[in-house]
């Protein structure tokens, strides 16, 4: 519920998150794109993108607390930032060298599974009811179909099909939570129980 | 094989180490630039997501709220942040 205007709209906080998720992007494809063993020349880029994940986590327990309208939404808030920050512990502790099993990747398709899963489980409208709606599944589907990249890359840390295809993931996901809108139309269908139409 | 044939397979692999280091130089330094480019074009596109450009009446939220300048902002700190590092190490790996 948002308080007498004092936070803001669910919409920003998206888009927030969206920069998040688009700079985890860049970097994971400038990491690939030049390799591990360059990427890990400088000790701190090697926290970069891990830090990055953990404090999205982090950041995503305020959304929890702030923005629950329902009971499903407080779960599926709950459930990101527990994951994300999982992933992004594990990911911190390969980087330091404490975790040495390439097995923990794994925590991050893990990460992604569950994300979907919250995303399809916490929307109950249709595709089309609105903008937001469409997003919610869109978001879910990309999430779970994505979750493959980080379970090859635990089995072929080396893929760069694996690689490539985990930091286009990102993109998308950024791409997407920045086309939402708290109450829009998608590809001109918009429900009469959705408000009022933003562009 | 003759000392000829070796001296002359191992420039050619050389030369395509050096291509492939520079292809992935030029890479990284257009990441941040195309990233910008991609939030100007947004912006373009849909001037009404700036509310900047008409900011009267505006609430302190929607004033920080300005997506398209979110993703030139990231373009930005990753050319000058990130990159240069990046391209400093793969030009030291290669040699």
């Amino acid at each position: 519920m948002i308080v007498a205007g004092i936070e803001p709209q669910a919409e920003m906080v998206h888009w927030w998150f969206a920069t998040g998720v688009l700079i985890l992007g860049l970097l994971f494809f400038a990491e690939t794109i030049v390799g591990k063993e360059v990427w890990a020349r400088r000790p701190w880029r090697r926290y970069l993108w891990p830090g990055l994940l953990f404090l999205l986590g982090v950041l995503m327990w305020p959304v929890m607390a702030l923005y629950t309208n329902s009971m499903i939404h407080m779960v599926a808030h709950g459930s990101w930032a527990q994951v994300l920050m999982i992933s992004g512990a594990a990911e911190l502790g390969v980087a330091r060298g404490k975790l040495h099993s390439q097995y923990w990747r794994l925590t991050v398709a893990a990460a992604m599974i569950i994300s979907g899963t919250a995303f399809l489980v916490h929307e109950q409208n249709g595709w089309y009811f609105a903008r937001a709606a469409f997003l919610h599944h869109a978001l879910g589907w990309t999430l779970l179909v994505a979750s493959v990249f980080p379970l090859a890359q635990a089995f072929r840390p080396r893929s760069t099909v694996a690689a490539s295809g985990f930091a286009a993931t990102f993109i998308v996901i950024a791409v997407l939570l920045y086309c939402d809108r708290d109450s829009a139309a998608i590809l001109g269908h918009f429900s009469t129980f959705a408000g009022v139409p933003h562009r | 094989m003759s000392a000829d044939i070796a001296h002359r397979l191992q420039g050619e692999r050389e030369k395509e180490r050096t291509a492939a280091r520079s292809a992935r130089v030029r890479a990284v330094l257009a990441m941040g630039p195309a990233t910008v480019v991609a939030g100007i074009v947004w912006a373009l596109v849909q001037p009404w997501r700036l509310t900047l450009l008409h900011p009267h009446g505006q609430g302190l939220w929607w004033l920080l709220a300005e997506p398209p300048l979110y993703v030139a902002l990231v373009g930005v700190l990753f050319r000058l942040f990130i990159a240069p590092g990046l391209v400093e190490d793969l030009e030291d790996a290669g040699r």
